[in-house]
């Protein structure tokens, strides 16, 4: 006995249809039919047929299947809301080694040993929960955080190094007019440049996972320009793996 | 896997329980009405009507042909488990807590919770194959030296030689079933330290599973003639139900804070879960999220393919394993 959690179409073979399986379980079957007005038709129906238990049933088993319900019961028919397959794919999760998220879905020892720790002594004031980096730093740029970072680039080089922070000397005040956006331009290019350094890719995820789902869980390390996750496009699940790009190398390590 | 759920009560859940071939689910909560599902697809078979106050446990005869619940409104009844007719009603001065029939069906272990000048106690009653003869009386009423804390759980030892209560006093007790002497009981140091909420026997009898709500929250295996612990199982909530898997060994546990701290804790929608341990290795290799509430009731099928959860939500999750549960490797 199986309990299927899709609808199955029968296979008769007739002429114009088609019945696919393909290794996911997708079952394709093409019709044509004549519409109302008289037009043919092509329609392509895609299920899905997945086993959710079988019940291997002894003959005792068999005869309670046939027993007439009972007490609040009698009246449920087959239709009865009381009974739903849960919409969500519920895993076994491994637990997690501490300082990992929760959630984490993504393999990668790099991620989890994140350090909040290191030199911490000046809070940044643009984000002031993360204290490990100085203002002019910030990835949170957004937050009206200076604009003179993108200016710093090209005359400090790489932003890899944390240390060369304290050496700027820019972050004590910065002018309105370097603040929220101004160069907006000017610095997308520069960190396009250092994209691809400052991307990971993340392997081992669920299959319903998307791309918020990536932002958010990346979203604390640091702030995330681009998150893409590979899809397979027959069965619109994540294939498995991904790419999250942060702003700043430092943040992606 | 894709749990099933099964919203059948509107209070949270308070038991549950698998028959002997696995493809009935019973379920109390603390709405009058157990009920009956069916353990593959979570169909709802039937509702036991008669109950008035909230049920606290079941257990169901080898034969799947009788079920014993008891509840707070002072009785424990047996029903007829095709019809849903109650057969009898066994009354008391206090609310009923616990149920469970002997080997061999003929007895019934019942605790009593403390109740004004009643304290909390465990009776023993006879339960008759003809109808007609079965009779309110005991055969025997255990008191517990504790008596103004309620016994949680009480089962039948091996062979029904010895019952086991443990309770909010958080000591375990064995009894001799027949002489109602105390033969055993765990001392402080070895012992539970916060109310034991749950007991589950293993299926051979030869040791159990106690969860409680210490701070520890460990669980203790503790070996039926000798009581002696042998496993501990920490986790990170007080636990208030416990079960085993007899096809691997694995134990699943399960809880949740307190109703009065719950506001307290952080908590997300959708994560209370029930731990999976190895129960050699005592170590945690999985969690299974959803209830909206702490966990109440585990039970595993007794073929071990699949468990169900019940918890302060009121939903009865039913999970039936992916094949990679079975091939877990710590």
């Amino acid at each position: 006995m199986t309990i299927d959690s899709q609808q199955q179409k029968t296979s008769k073979f007739r002429w114009g249809e088609m019945d696919e399986d393909d290794d996911h379980g997708l079952k394709t079957v093409i019709e044509y039919k004549f519409n109302d007005e008289g037009n043919k038709v092509k329609v392509t129906t895609k299920s899905r047929v997945r086993k959710l238990a079988s019940a291997r049933l002894n003959k005792r088993a068999m005869e309670r299947r046939s027993w007439p319900k009972f007490g609040d019961a009698a009246s449920d028919d087959s239709g009865s809301s009381l009974t739903m397959v849960s919409t969500e794919e519920i895993l076994m999760e491994r637990p997690r080694a501490p300082g990992a998220k929760d959630e984490s879905k993504a393999a990668g020892d790099s991620l989890s040993q994140l350090s909040k720790g290191g030199a911490v002594l000046m809070v940044c004031r643009t984000c002031h929960k993360k204290g490990d980096h100085w203002t002019s730093k910030c990835p949170y740029k957004d937050l009206s955080a200076p604009a003179d970072v993108f200016v710093d680039k090209p005359t400090t080089g790489e932003t890899s190094t944390v240390s060369a922070a304290p050496g700027t000397g820019k972050a004590s005040y910065v002018p309105p007019s370097m603040r929220a956006g101004a160069d907006r331009s000017a610095g997308g290019s520069d960190m396009r440049r250092r994209n691809d350094e400052n991307s990971i890719c993340v392997t081992n995820l669920s299959e319903d996972t998307r791309e918020p789902d990536l932002m958010e869980l990346f979203h604390p390390f640091g702030a995330v320009t681009r998150v893409y996750v590979a899809i397979d496009q027959k069965t619109g699940m994540s294939r498995g793996f991904g790419f999250v790009n942060f702003v700043s190398r430092e943040d992606a390590q | 896997m894709r749990p099933i759920l099964m919203k059948g009560h509107e209070r949270p859940l308070t038991f549950l329980r698998y028959h002997r071939d696995g493809d009935l689910l019973f379920s109390c909560a603390k709405d009058d009405t157990p009920t009956l599902w069916y353990a593959d697809n979570g169909e709802r078979l039937g509702t036991y009507r008669g109950h008035n106050g909230a049920v606290w446990c079941c257990d169901v005869s080898r034969d799947s042909s009788r079920l014993i619940t008891g509840s707070a409104d002072q009785t424990a009844k047996l029903w007829d488990v095709k019809t849903g007719q109650q057969l009898f009603s066994f009354k008391f001065g206090a609310p009923a807590r616990s149920v469970d029939f002997a080997v061999g069906d003929k007895l019934a272990v019942i605790t009593t919770d403390p109740f004004m000048e009643h304290t909390s106690a465990i009776h023993v009653k006879r339960i008759a194959e003809d109808l007609e003869d079965q009779t309110d009386d005991s055969v025997l009423i255990l008191q517990s030296p504790n008596g103004r804390k309620t016994i949680n759980r009480a089962v039948w030892g091996p062979l029904n030689q010895t019952i086991v209560s443990g309770g909010e006093d958080a000591v375990i007790r064995i009894w001799d079933a027949e002489t109602g002497k105390l033969l055993k009981e765990t001392d402080e140091e070895v012992g539970h330290k916060k109310p034991i909420r749950s007991l589950c026997k293993s299926a051979d009898d030869s040791h159990f599973l106690t969860g409680s709500r210490d701070k520890t929250a460990k669980a203790c295996l503790w070996d039926m003639r000798t009581l002696t612990l042998i496993k501990t199982y920490t986790t990170g909530v007080p636990l208030n139900a416990v079960s085993m898997s007899s096809l691997l060994d694995h134990v699943v546990l399960g809880g949740g804070p307190d109703a009065s701290e719950i506001t307290t804790t952080e908590h997300r929608a959708g994560s209370f879960d029930a731990k999976f341990y190895d129960k050699i290795l005592q170590e945690e290799f999985g969690s299974v999220k959803g209830h909206f509430g702490p966990i109440n009731a585990l039970a595993f099928n007794p073929d071990g393919r699949s468990f169900s959860s019940g918890g302060e939500d009121g939903y009865v999750r039913l999970h039936h394993f992916d094949a990679d549960y079975f091939n877990i490797k710590i």
